[in-house]
């Protein structure tokens, strides 16, 4: 019989030494290359961690691989990070070398640190979700490939967070990200009638549609969808199997840029869209790959130093940044959901 | 008999970035429903649409939550992941592991699973991605002997998660890992049996640079800080001196330009009263920054992603709290209680929190939850002048309801 509530396993079991002994006693850091962080505690110890890239959806022999190599250079420790890289904790200085030249003769993708393209905080795609528009690791894939150069390199302006979600609910931080890949659908959903009489609750599913497009067609004992009013982000599915929305020919993505949840220097900031749709070119998504470079380079040329996307763009104009980056700009980009006034221009300064 | 080749997943074993599909290629190795998951995805590749089907109801004695339902659309074709559930497990704080608990994690999963998993979900849970109906309360069963639990799934507390904090960070306000563990254990029962309008999550950053996202990824978001001046050690700012230029990559990029740099003395001030605790100086200058010494954190409601109404990022509704595990989080927790109380009665069937105080009025939140109103709540007073009065508090004893004078 399993125990009841015993809740997580025990997080100081699992902390290394250096870290028992250093706990919430450290001084500073320092990186000392592209992929090693260096923490020094008050009573001068320094712990290294070198972090890797993964793909996020690993098999348990990727775990043991790591295992392996945590049991040799890090007496057994290693931790994860909130982006889904691995960090292998060296405590012997000693260690450190043979670790990165370990970690190089096998392959592993050492960076994701400071001036970084760090990982892509992503999704479950069309590997176990049943709502997306587009895939999640695939997208990763191809787009890390493609800016790999900035993930083991410290040689951006500032940090670059991105983040990709497969549908309009956007689960994880695609809404705040400096580039969000967003899944996106451009089609209503097909009601099945059938299904929805064999046993939806037709009250929650009008509910469920944010623009009140969902409205229920007693006669049919089923609901009819005012196409009009329909912005195609499926939460009626996600309530009613009957609504299918997936379109392969029309689905895609949308990128959003400029989101930060850091407050240094600015407020958080949401991503804002910046292109409405690229196609889902399987399996290397070559439009998006090309877009998210060419707006990244375009931030390396013109930002400040420091300057996260978001600032930048905020800095010289969205009308600045659409000129320079080259994008055509139409009213799909224009906001018309509940908060839109905020973003619309009461003022009387603006570039041509 | 299903087609084996898979040729448009495997251009994306080529390139510098590890690589899912050789993943997924190892773990077919040993295990039938990752081989046919690797079927199932080509053919998604091939036809850009997903193949599985509308979510089930699965899951473990005892339990509201904790396993995703998941069936392909063509079981036939596909036995093998004809049900290919999801199994979320409470990770430890900071997602810091030892070898021999990482190696049991993988030793049950192999004995149950697919041998795939997620490190990590987004919400911090380890995923176990892929088993039968059948198997669920075994492993289940086996992951409880070993010192694991479920985590959350449904309208309930999800699993809290937090940033590596005392762990290994300089910056850390308060301590983000015993928080996490702490009131993760306290919420058991609403994590575990969900009982609430929609889910609701917390996380726990241990500054303002918030490494866990949690002012958009969480319903409730702490965030540490510090409520009196930031400590500046003038002989590392002399050292920074030598480096870097400190009036424009630090004092001009202060927010509140609360910063001066001496170039002459060499020394750097602040007006501490002025400064918002952005952290920017600090993260430039680690070895000379420091922040002040009486800390805690912010307590702030209401983050979400765009369903339904927009993406929301959470508000300040407690600017300072002590955040100590001496006295077991207390305060921190009899507020959770009083908000989740005051959401569950006037929450609308999956309405998150923020949106449930959008459509009330944080009048009424702040009411209910008895937490009095300031300044720092608002980046700015309304404009317009359509306030709510209490009807009662005021003088009508000059008029009658026909509006005749008494
Ligand atoms: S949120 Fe702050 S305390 Fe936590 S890891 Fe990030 S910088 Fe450190
Ligand atoms: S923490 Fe931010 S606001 Fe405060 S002094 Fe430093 S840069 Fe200025």
């Amino acid at each position: 019989m399993a125990i009841l509530d015993q809740g997580p396993p025990h997080y100081k079991k699992m902390l290394p030494p250096i870290v028992q002994e250093n706990y919430g006693k450290w001084k500073y850091h320092e990186i000392p290359s592209p992929g090693v962080l260096k923490h020094v505690g008050e009573s001068g110890a320094a712990l290294y961690s070198v972090r890797v890239g993964t793909p996020r959806l690993v098999s348990i022999d990727f775990i043991r691989d790591v295992c392996v190599i945590a049991d040799e250079y890090c007496d057994g420790f290693l931790r994860w990070t909130t982006r889904n890289n691995v960090e292998f904790l060296v405590s012997d200085e000693a260690k450190l070398k043979p670790l990165l030249e370990k970690l190089e003769a096998e392959g592993y993708s050492v960076g994701g640190t400071g001036r970084s393209v760090s990982n892509i905080v992503h999704t479950q795609g069309w590997v176990h979700c049943h709502t997306p528009a587009t895939d999640a690791s695939g997208v990763v894939k191809a787009v890390m490939d493609d800016l790999y150069e900035y993930f083991n390199t410290m040689k951006l302006p500032a940090k670059l967070k991105m983040g990709l979600a497969c549908c309009l609910n956007m689960c994880g931080a695609a809404h705040c990200s400096d580039i969000a890949i967003v899944g996106v659908h451009r089609t209503p959903p097909r009601i099945n009638h059938e299904v929805i009489r064999k046993g939806t609750e037709i009250p929650s599913l009008v509910a469920s549609c944010p623009t009140g497009a969902i409205r229920p067609d007693p006669k049919n004992k089923s609901v009819i969808v005012n196409e009009d009013k329909c912005m195609y982000c499926g939460n009626c599915y996600t309530m009613s199997p009957a609504m299918e929305i997936y379109d392969p020919k029309n689905d895609g993505i949308a990128i959003l840029i400029g989101g930060k949840t850091s407050n240094a220097r600015t407020s958080p900031s949401f991503s804002r869209m910046v292109i409405p749709f690229l196609p889902n070119t399987a399996p290397r998504w070559p439009e998006t790959t090309e877009a998210i470079r060419k707006i990244i380079e375009l931030w390396i040329a013109n930002a400040n130093d420091g300057e996260r996307v978001g600032e930048w763009v905020e800095r010289i104009g969205w009308e600045r940044f659409f000129t320079l980056a080259e994008l055509p700009f139409s009213d799909m980009l224009i906001d018309d959901y509940i908060f839109s006034r905020e973003t619309f221009r009461t003022s009387a300064q603006f570039k041509y | 008999m299903t087609e084996k080749n898979t040729p448009l997943l495997d251009e994306l074993e080529k390139g510098k970035w590890p690589s899912f599909v050789t993943e997924i290629k190892r773990a077919a190795v040993k295990s039938e429903a990752a081989g046919e998951l690797l079927q199932v995805l080509e053919r998604s590749y091939k036809e850009r649409r997903g193949h599985w089907k509308h979510g089930g109801i699965v899951g473990v004695r005892g339990y509201g939550g904790g396993v995703i339902g998941r069936y392909v659309d063509e079981p036939q074709t596909y036995p093998n992941v004809a049900e290919f559930h999801t199994v979320r497990l409470l990770q430890p704080s900071g997602w810091f592991y030892n070898t021999k608990t990482l190696r049991t994690v993988c030793d049950i999963w192999e004995k149950y699973g697919s041998g795939l998993t997620n490190m990590h979900g987004s919400t911090g849970d380890i995923i176990l991605l892929g088993c039968k109906t059948e198997h669920i309360q075994p492993i289940f069963d086996e992951f409880s002997d070993a010192g694991f639990d479920l985590g959350g799934s449904g309208s309930c507390l999800r699993t809290p998660n937090c940033c590596v904090g005392p762990g290994r960070c300089e910056h850390a306000c308060y301590d983000t890992l015993e928080a996490c563990y702490n009131i993760t254990n306290e919420f058991m029962d609403e994590l575990h049996r969900p009982m609430w309008p929609y889910k609701s999550k917390i996380k726990f950053s241990g500054c303002a640079n918030d490494c866990t996202s949690s002012i958009a990824r969480s319903d409730c978001s702490v965030i540490g800080t510090w409520r009196d001046t930031l400590r500046i050690d003038q002989e590392a700012v002399k050292e920074y001196a030598a480096k870097i230029n400190i009036k424009a990559a630090v004092c001009d990029k202060c927010p509140t330009s609360c910063l001066t740099f001496n170039a002459e003395t060499q020394e750097l001030s602040v007006v501490g009263e002025d400064c918002t605790r952005c952290m920017h100086c600090i993260n430039v200058m680690p070895k000379a920054i420091q922040p002040g010494k009486e800390k805690g954190a912010t307590i702030l409601i209401g983050g979400k992603s765009t369903i339904v109404q927009s993406a929301f990022m959470s508000w300040v509704i407690v600017p300072f709290m002590k955040m100590e595990a001496e006295d077991d989080f207390a305060e921190f927790k009899d507020l959770m209680r009083r908000i989740w109380e005051w959401w569950d009665e006037h929450g609308k069937s999956r309405e998150r929190i923020g949106e449930t105080i959008y459509r009330l009025g944080m009048t009424k939140f702040l009411n209910g939850i008895e937490v009095a109103p300031v300044p720092q709540m608002v980046f700015r007073p309304r404009a317009n002048p359509y306030v709510f009065w209490n009807q009662d508090d005021l003088d009508r004893s000059g008029t009658a309801l026909d509006g005749s004078k008494l």
